[in-house]
């Protein structure tokens, strides 16, 4: 019977392998292993190139540690995630909302699909120019021109999402009378979910690399301003250095805040056995 | 005789996948008694649960008139399959169709003491038997106090033990509660041992070949009783009622 008493279920539930410490010890192993592969490479690249093309990570880490002391590379990382910060956000809920109206109706999906078709293809520096050129050497037209870039690609995956959501969960909402917020709230937006989640992962790294042109073009201070200083110099221990920062802090952001806001959100999914 | 609602359904019609119109109901006309517990009986795929979609407000596209108070009524719907929100928990899946203005948490443990769920209100759906699951759908219907309450087959695809368990529950539950009760069924001894009023539907397109009252008192609805009830009605209509 279905029907299965709940001491049963309690003791079903003990039964059910957990992810246990050994599995947990075994990935993180495997991705520290992965993490030593990439230096050992960089090492090998230091022997074949030498060290004025390919410094040694003992050296990049050095001027790290310098660039930091002095407060050069907090300032102009601080700057970058601050733009990167603010295109993804614009970026994520300008395009959320465009995708659920395009899945949602047939009519805007007709009227919207061309100018969709356009942005995807405008190549990322024709966008950048011309919002420098427009709206001129500004915070704001930086972080129009990134967001403009991303708004496309979050807009196509969350389509995507709209356009699978279950209707026999609007029928459920609609008999019951959910309010406009709650059928948003607990019934569209945990189905977009996993359509958010890769829109956003997809977000954060092409956003970052936008913003780096950006800073490139018009721009004072950010790691992709520095870049551009120390290209001229040809500093690579320096373009690696400020390269590097950035890989960890974004690496920091997808461990610490990404994985467990995703956990929590999966946390009603059966657990696979 | 007391009030009822009155529904003339003139035509529904659905379409197939190549456009092609498929006429599902044609001059339906029945009536639900205020309070009473009614059931719709037909054979499978006959248009007993587009009846109930359109009564419920589900299906707009058809023709003919609905008693008008069926639109205003406060109304509960527990479908085929639970449809319960996998990312809520069972209480939270209570607590969401009830309106934001009630005091919910007393309302919820309420609801689901009277499930039998006590203590499982933490759960998610998935850690559910599709019994357990039923029974959330149930506290969920009578939870919103329901004028009238539609049921879509709600103890299919359960062992028979389990779903005359189900049977007495709903049973217990709407006598406490009262409500207008409207269900779907192709299982005609539970029509007998549940309904006020059985509802008899033809094959596609679908009319009302005949409306039985269940005049035995519930008390008195036991096996032998219920057996000889519905053998007698499938020999009236081999065509419309499997033995």
């Amino acid at each position: 019977m279905a029907d299965i008493p709940s001491d049963r279920l309690a003791a079903m539930d003990g039964a059910r392998p957990r992810p246990g410490l050994s599995k947990r010890t075994v990935k993180s192993l495997l991705t520290v292993g992965s993490i030593a592969a990439f230096f050992a490479l960089w090492l090998l690249g230091t022997w074949a190139l030498g060290p004025r093309l390919l410094p040694d990570p003992l050296a990049v880490l050095q001027f790290m540690v310098a660039e930091t002391r002095s407060g050069e590379l907090p300032y102009h990382l601080g700057a970058t995630l601050a733009r990167v910060v603010a295109a993804f956000v614009l970026a994520m809920s300008i395009g959320t909302a465009i995708g659920l109206l395009m899945g949602r109706s047939k009519l805007a999906d007709t009227i919207l699909e061309p100018w969709l078709i356009f942005l995807l293809n405008a190549p990322a520096l024709i966008v950048i120019v011309l919002a420098y050129i427009w709206i001129g050497l500004t915070e704001s037209a930086a972080i129009l021109a990134v967001a403009i870039n991303k708004i496309p690609n979050v807009t196509v995956t969350i389509r995507e999402g709209a356009r699978a959501l279950d209707p026999s969960y609007q029928e459920m909402a609609r008999v019951y009378r959910f309010s406009r917020t709650k059928v948003l709230r607990d019934v569209v937006l945990p189905q977009l979910q996993p359509f958010i989640a890769a829109a956003a992962r997809s977000g954060i790294a092409l956003i970052w690399k936008i913003v780096l042109v950006v800073e490139l073009l018009g721009r004072s201070n950010g790691v992709g301003f520095q870049i551009h200083l120390y290209f001229q110099m040809f500093d690579v221990k320096a373009i690696l250095g400020y390269t590097l920062a950035f890989v960890i802090v974004m690496l920091l952001v997808e461990f610490l805040a990404v994985q467990p806001l995703e956990a929590r959100a999966n946390r009603w999914r059966p657990k696979p056995a | 005789m007391s009030d009822a609602f009155a529904i003339e359904i003139a035509a529904k019609t659905h379409f197939d996948s190549d456009g092609r119109p498929v006429p599902v109901l044609r001059d339906l006309s029945m009536e639900m008694k205020v309070g009473a517990f009614t059931c719709i009986v037909g054979p499978s795929g006959c248009g007993k649960t587009t009846t109930m979609r359109i009564l419920a407000g589900l299906e707009a596209e058809f023709t003919g008139t609905i008693d008008r108070r069926l639109s205003t009524a406060r109304i509960s719907y527990a479908f085929q399959e639970p449809r319960l929100l996998p990312w809520r928990t069972v209480a939270q899946n209570v607590a969401l169709a009830l309106g934001d203005a009630k005091p919910q948490s007393s309302l919820v443990s309420e609801a689901l003491t009277d499930v039998g769920l006590v203590g499982l209100g933490e759960r998610y759906p998935a850690q559910l038997s599709l019994g357990q699951a039923r029974r959330v759908s149930l506290a969920r219907a009578f939870a919103v106090e329901p004028d009238v309450l539609f049921l879509d087959e709600p103890f299919v695809s359960l062992d028979e033990a389990g779903a005359q368990r189900l049977r007495a529950l709903l049973l217990d539950l709407w006598q406490r509660h009262g409500a207008t009760v409207l269900m779907v069924t192709h299982n005609v001894r539970e029509a007998v041992q549940l309904a006020d009023q059985i509802v008899l539907f033809t094959e596609r397109p679908a009319k009302v070949a005949d409306v039985i009252d269940v005049k035995l008192p519930r008390t008195e609805r036991d096996e032998v009783r219920i057996s000889e009830f519905a053998r007698k009605l499938a020999g009236r209509y081999p065509d419309l009622i499997a033995a």
